[in-house]
């Protein structure tokens, strides 16, 4: 008895205090980690996104709060003129937690420009293929906002990458969610980029 | 005290170097040894662990009931390698990019778990951490040696730190591509092994 209450109180206090560490580790570090991401994984996503945009989309960034959303939104000039925007959503369900997707869309034609996988954590050569390999999210591109972006599988009509269903599941849901934000809150990022 | 202590930091450098002696931990060995800084970078990361683990799992040994030490010790070396992890991710974004999925591997690396079961539940923390410091470089000069053969046939450079090469060979040189893909490294290690036994049998 004395024997299962020590082990009980041993694990506990172990775990406990390993994850009060841990929260401290992570809130010293968190603004430091997001400002490596914007300059590793957003900056080249929107490079590779609008590889002709005019302005500078990371200095002129803006958070826009709306019915309890809060959303980081890279307005971008296209080399036509015309504006669009950059956001990134997270896709729930990835092999390895969430997969974070940047998406580019054209506020004049509400038209997706296109998108890039940024954070993640899947396998590599399965799931990671959806960063390195263009291939999969270039289906994105040019698709009318109102498109039906769930895979093949779920009645839509992107083409799931071969080996990696559960990655491109996630990233398809990143891509519906940002549909949803991007119809949700138009009025309002039209309104702060004037 | 100074004797034996000298003797728990050195036997990771050679006689137990983790590799090529003790063969454990092959699976960071084999994936990230692409070039040294990768080499280099993991094993800095898995010393940290290791020197952490031993030293906690040391002090706490008398604590730790027996039936339950694993679940500790895996609980100590996890909290370990999500801070290094984090911390990697704050500083050394690049590099935490290249290693990836393989910084968290670190917790299932036998060589920690072994080193908390073999060395620090039985010892006292002045010797674990000596005991975790000489296998942890043993484990990175290991990662370096293998990374800089196969970066040096395979790429024909060696990079130690931060992406520009400290040695290059000439224009005529013809890389083995060979070398950077996952067979070179399994080829690369058998010859290493291959070396190390036949240097280990004098």
């Amino acid at each position: 008895m004395r024997e299962m209450i020590s082990m009980i109180v041993v694990l506990t206090v172990l775990t406990a205090v390993s994850g009060g560490l841990l929260a401290a580790v992570k809130s010293g570090t968190e603004v430091q980690i997001e400002n490596q991401i914007l300059k590793f994984q957003k900056a080249p996503a929107i490079q590779d996104i609008f590889p002709e945009a005019t302005n500078d989309p990371l200095a002129e960034r803006f958070t826009i709060t709306a019915e309890d959303i809060s959303l980081q939104i890279f307005p971008t000039k296209m080399a036509d003129g015309s504006n669009a925007i950059v956001f990134e959503t997270k896709g729930k369900g990835g092999y390895g937690g969430d997969v974070g997707l940047m998406i580019g869309i054209n506020l004049e034609t509400d038209q997706i420009v296109g998108a890039r996988v940024t954070t993640h954590a899947e396998t590599p050569g399965l799931g990671a293929r959806a960063k390195d390999d263009p291939e999969f999210v270039s289906q994105f591109a040019d698709q009318p906002i109102d498109a039906n972006l769930a895979l093949k599988n779920d009645s839509g009509t992107i083409d799931a990458m071969s080996g990696a269903t559960i990655t491109s599941k996630a990233v398809t849901l990143a891509a519906i969610q940002a549909q949803e934000l991007y119809q949700k809150l138009k009025p309002e990022i039209v309104k702060q980029m004037k | 005290m100074a004797q034996s202590l000298a003797k728990e930091f050195t036997k990771g450098l050679w006689a137990e170097i983790p590799p090529f002696r003790l063969v454990l931990g092959l699976c960071p060995v084999l994936a990230v040894t692409k070039s040294v800084e990768n080499g280099i970078g993991m094993g800095v990361a898995t010393t940290f662990v290791l020197v952490f683990s031993n030293l906690l799992i040391s002090l706490l040994r008398n604590v730790i009931p027996s039936k339950v030490r694993i679940a500790c010790f895996i609980v100590i070396i996890a909290t370990f390698v999500t801070i290094v992890e984090l911390v990697m991710q704050a500083y050394t974004y690049e590099l935490f990019l290249k290693l990836g999925i393989f910084i968290p591997l670190i917790v299932v690396n036998c060589i920690v778990l072994g080193r908390a079961e073999a060395f620090a539940s039985k010892n006292s923390p002045v010797l674990s951490v000596a005991d975790g410091l000489g296998i942890g470089i043993g484990f990175t000069l290991s990662l370096a040696a293998l990374g800089a053969v196969r970066e040096l046939l395979g790429n024909g450079t060696i990079t130690i730190w931060g992406g520009t090469p400290v040695f290059e060979m000439g224009a005529n040189f013809l890389p083995f591509q060979f070398m950077i893909e996952a067979p070179g490294a399994f080829v690369g290690l058998g010859l290493m092994l291959c070396l190390m036994n036949l240097i280990g049998k004098k």
